[in-house]
C-alpha cells in the first residue's frame, strides 16, 4: 500500500488534475479529477514539466468517451466518486473514445437498467408483483412480463418464489421496474427459478470476477459434479446440486474464493476431488 | 342597405386561417409583424449574456455491461439442466461473434442419399403425369425405384438397295 499512500500525498499536495491515461490500474480516491487525452495540451507546462507524448499529433480524436460506474462528468474532465482502481477499455468498433470506470468493491446494490438480478417475490397486488432485489425499494414486476402470459393465462408465481429478470427502469427518481422477457418477447432463461437449491449473498465485485470470460474458478467448479448456478448482479447467487451436502459445499466454496489465493483454491479443489 | 354597412369582423376572426387565404403576402407579413410586436413587449426575459452550450464528449453510464464482457448469468455444468446448457451456448456465442469458423453442421441425411432420392423421385412423379403410352418407358429397378429409361428416337431408316 506504499504506492497508494504516495499517490494520495501527491494529489493532496497540489490537487492538480492528472491524465487518466497515466493513472490506469492505479488506486484513485473520490474527489480526484482526471483529464482525458484531448485536454493534455492545456496542461503541458503544468504537469511536472514533461510534455505528454501524443500518439496522434495534430489531429484530435473527438470520439465520445463513456464514463462508467464510479466516475462522473465534471465539465470537460472526469471526477472520481468511488475508491478503487481505474480501468479503461478500448473501443471495439472504432467509434468513441473507449470506456473508463473504477473497479470498486461494495456489498450494497443499486439498481441499474439492463442488469440481470435475482429477486424474491414479497407481495402480489393486483396486476404486479413486488420483488425484493436488495435495493432501496422493491421492484415492480408486471404479470404480463413473462413469456406467453396473457390476461387470461397468468404466470404461476407465488410469494416467496425466486425470479431471474432484468431491469427496464432503474434510476434514482423512480421505482425500479423489472421484466422476465427480452426485447423480442422471449424468456431467454429469465423467469421463475426452480425448486430447491440455495440462495446466498456475496459482494458485487465477486460476482463480476466470477462472470469474467476467463474465470478459472467456474471452470474448476464445473468439473466437480453436476450442478446449476444462477448469478444475479445484485450480489445474490443461487446454486443447486443433486444432494444437499454438495449444494452446501458449493456455496461455501463460492463464498470463500473471494479471499483465497489461487494455490489455496487448488488445494481445496484437489481435496474435494478425492472424496 | 346591407352593402353600405360592412359587418365589422373581429381581429381574431381575421387572424383565422380561412380568412387569410385571400390576403396578399404583404398584408400577411404586416399582420405577423404586428403580432410579434405585441408578444415581444409582453414577454419577460433574463438580461444575461448568452451561454454557449459546449459539445459534450463524455457520456455517463452506470452499467457494468459496457465496461466488462460478462458471461450470461445462468450456468449449468455436466448436464444438470440441459436447457440452461443450450442457453449458455446461445448467449455466450452472441458475445463472441468470431465463432463463425465454418463448423460442420450435423446432417440428418447425407448428401449421397439425398441425390439418390431425388433421382428416383423424378421417375415416380414423372410416371404419374405420363400418358398411358409413355408409361411403358418407365421401368422398375432392382430396389423398386422407378427410373425413366432413355427413349431411343425412331428415325427414318433408308431402305438399302
Amino acid at each position: 500500500m506504499a504506492e497508494a499512500v504516495s499517490v494520495v500525498a501527491e494529489s493532496l499536495a497540489g490537487d492538480r488534475a492528472r491524465a487518466a491515461r497515466n493513472v490506469l490500474d492505479q488506486v484513485v480516491l473520490p474527489g480526484e479529477e482526471l483529464l482525458l487525452p484531448e485536454q493534455e495540451d492545456a496542461e503541458g507546462p503544468g504537469s511536472a514539466g514533461e510534455r505528454p507524448l501524443r500518439l496522434n499529433a495534430g489531429t484530435r480524436s473527438r470520439g465520445r468517451v463513456v464514463c462508467g460506474p464510479g466516475l462522473r462528468r465534471y465539465g470537460d474532465r472526469l471526477l472520481v466518486t468511488k475508491c478503487g482502481r481505474l480501468r479503461h477499455k478500448e473501443p471495439g468498433g472504432g467509434s468513441g473514445g473507449g470506456v473508463y470506470w473504477v473497479d470498486s468493491q461494495q456489498k450494497r446494490y443499486v439498481p441499474v437498467k439492463g442488469d440481470h438480478v435475482i429477486g424474491i417475490v414479497t407481495a402480489k397486488s393486483g396486476d404486479i408483483f413486488k420483488v425484493d432485489v436488495g435495493g432501496s425499494e422493491p421492484a415492480s414486476l408486471s404479470y404480463l412480463a413473462f413469456e406467453g402470459a396473457t390476461k387470461r393465462n397468468r404466470p404461476n408465481v407465488q410469494v416467496g418464489d425466486l425470479i431471474y429478470g432484468q431491469f427496464v427502469v432503474a434510476n434514482k427518481d423512480m421505482e425500479p421496474e423489472m421484466v422476465c422477457i427480452d426485447s423480442c418477447g422471449r424468456a431467454s432463461g429469465m423467469g421463475v427459478i426452480g425448486q430447491d437449491g440455495l440462495l446466498f449473498k456475496v459482494t458485487l465485485g465477486l460476482i463480476r470476477k466470477l462472470l469474467a470470460p476467463d474465470c478459472e474458478i467456474l471452470q474448476e467448479v464445473g468439473k466437480l459434479y453436476p450442478l446449476e448456478i444462477v448469478f444475479g448482479m445484485n450480489g445474490r447467487i443461487w446454486v443447486k446440486a443433486k444432494t444437499i451436502q454438495q449444494t452446501l459445499i458449493l456455496a461455501n466454496i463460492l463464498e470463500a474464493c473471494e479471499h483465497m489465493t489461487a494455490d489455496q483454491r487448488k488445494q481445496i479443489f484437489s481435496r474435494l476431488a478425492e472424496c | 342597405m346591407a352593402a353600405e354597412r360592412k359587418t365589422k369582423l373581429s381581429k381574431n376572426l381575421l387572424r383565422m386561417k380561412f380568412m387569410q387565404r385571400g390576403l396578399d403576402s404583404e398584408t400577411k407579413k404586416q399582420l405577423e409583424e404586428e403580432e410579434k410586436k405585441i408578444i415581444s413587449e409582453e414577454h419577460w426575459y433574463l438580461d444575461l449574456p448568452e451561454l454557449k452550450e459546449k459539445e459534450c464528449f463524455i457520456i455517463e453510464e452506470q452499467s457494468f455491461l459496457l465496461c466488462e464482457d460478462l458471461l450470461y448469468g445462468r450456468m449449468s455444468f455436466r448436464g444438470f439442466n440441459p436447457e440452461v446448457e443450450k442457453l449458455m451456448l446461445q448467449m455466450n456465442a452472441k458475445n463472441k461473434v468470431e465463432e463463425v469458423e465454418g463448423e460442420a453442421v450435423e446432417l440428418d441425411v447425407s448428401d449421397e442419399e439425398m441425390a439418390r432420392r431425388y433421382e428416383t423421385l423424378v421417375g415416380t412423379i414423372g410416371k404419374k403425369f405420363a400418358k398411358k403410352r409413355d408409361r411403358a418407358n418407365y421401368e422398375e429397378d432392382e430396389n423398386g425405384h422407378t427410373k425413366p429409361t432413355v427413349k431411343v428416337k425412331k428415325m427414318f431408316l433408308k431402305p438399302q438397295d
